[in-house]
């Protein structure tokens, strides 16, 4: 068994979910272009990742195994409904501004995953270490394409200006290309510095 | 909202609301789907065909007896279960009578119960309010437009597969990711002619 901080770690960086196995961008990317949103998207991501691995796992012996994606979606959608209700009744503006992707979390690949790749084999918490180092590292992808989206869209950080007021906004980094742009030369740039350093190595 | 006509949104979801190139719904077997021009278009032939099928489906479950009974909070979870079980059917009814089109199609039917795309079109069938035969022509439209998308970057890829000499960390999905950028920008140019929310 791994010790859990060596799981947790493995989510975090080494095989981090968006930039080493290209899962579950679907639903995210889309809110990038705000920083405020990409947090609160994140905040319900890692909670349906965690809880849902975590039941997964407790559920791992009685679940038979035809029926496991079955019961692992319907587990996913009822922490995801918790989400979508909480963020309403907190935070009704920005679940007016993430409209149907809080629902979307579902059917983002990494939670089923991680789920059928990680869950279903091991004891509770690490599940739950796991799922935790899998979405914090998938959040910290999203919150850097935020921070490259907003300043250079809106010329503002969490809704503060940090560019001068003269800066003429670059509108495709609002608009979809933007994100595309963005987490391609992200990958671009990370592949890079493995290949770089895996070629040292060995 | 006023009425749209459903032939208006079905062009609207193909060009100007692509769902792929404007919704980000649908990345993650379109990046490893895009790959070959043939996976590429089996794909996007069974989600055209599941999609229309099921914004359709869900549009009825979901005006006829979730909004009745006052159930609206569960319809992720109804949602999710018709479209796994319309694929479950539609797996066993092409395996059965259709076997040549299972040997297409067989592999990517399983793999589309987890398409965003396909959830994603029944939710925003829900907020914008589209009624039986909107929900047909938008769900038709966003897989026509999905497959589209997903056919132009597979040929694109193939070429570039060929041709191009790649810097060695770009390779994959670094490129499609930019590539799928520069085409979504092109789409853009699509989107004063029509305008539909």
């Amino acid at each position: 068994m791994q010790p859990k901080k060596q799981i947790f770690l493995t989510g975090l960086w080494k095989d981090n979910p968006v930039l080493r196995q290209i899962l579950g961008i679907c639903s995210t990317l889309a809110v990038t272009n705000l920083m405020i949103n990409t947090l609160v998207m994140d905040a319900g991501l890692i909670f349906t990742v965690c809880m849902s691995s975590l039941t997964v796992s407790l559920l791992r012996n009685v679940t038979p195994v035809r029926i496991r994606m079955m019961v692992q979606t319907l587990i996913i959608a009822s922490y995801v409904i918790i989400v979508d209700i909480m963020i309403k009744a907190y935070l009704p503006d920005i679940s007016e501004a993430l409209g149907p992707y809080v629902a979307l979390i579902i059917t983002n690949c990494i939670i089923m995953g991680r789920c059928e790749a990680f869950a279903r084999h091991n004891p509770p918490l690490s599940s739950f270490f796991d799922g935790l180092g899998m979405s914090l590292g998938y959040s910290l992808v999203l919150i850097a394409i935020a921070f490259v989206r907003e300043p250079l869209g809106f010329g503002t950080l969490l809704g503060f200006r940090v560019l001068p007021e003269g800066f003429v906004h670059w509108t495709v980094m609002i608009m979809a290309p933007g994100a595309f742009f963005t987490l391609g030369i992200m990958v671009w740039i990370l592949e890079h510095f493995r290949l770089q350093s895996g070629e040292e190595k060995g | 909202m006023g009425p749209i006509n459903p032939m208006t949104l079905f062009f609207a979801a193909i060009f100007t609301n692509n769902i792929l190139l404007t919704n980000f719904l649908g990345l993650c077997p379109f990046l490893s789907m895009s790959r070959y021009k043939k996976s590429a278009l089996g794909m996007g032939a069974a989600v055209v065909f599941v999609m229309a099928s099921t914004t359709a489906l869900n549009n009825l479950v979901y005006y006829k007896v979730l909004v009745p009974l006052g159930l609206e909070h569960f319809r992720f979870i109804v949602f999710i279960v018709v479209i796994a079980a319309f694929v479950q059917l539609v797996e066993m009814t092409v395996e059965r009578f259709f076997s040549p089109l299972y040997y297409v199609l067989g592999i990517f039917l399983p793999l589309i119960t987890v398409n965003c795309a396909i959830f994603g079109a029944s939710l925003f069938m829900v907020i914008r309010k589209y009624d039986f035969v909107q929900s047909l022509a938008y769900g038709a439209g966003s897989g026509i437009g999905w497959m589209l998308a997903i056919i132009v970057i597979s040929a694109i890829r193939e070429k570039l597969e060929k041709t191009a000499k790649l810097p060695r960390g770009l390779e994959g999905p670094a490129i499609t990711l930019i590539i799928t950028g520069l085409l979504s920008l092109a789409f853009l140019a699509f989107s004063g002619m029509i305008r539909v929310q």
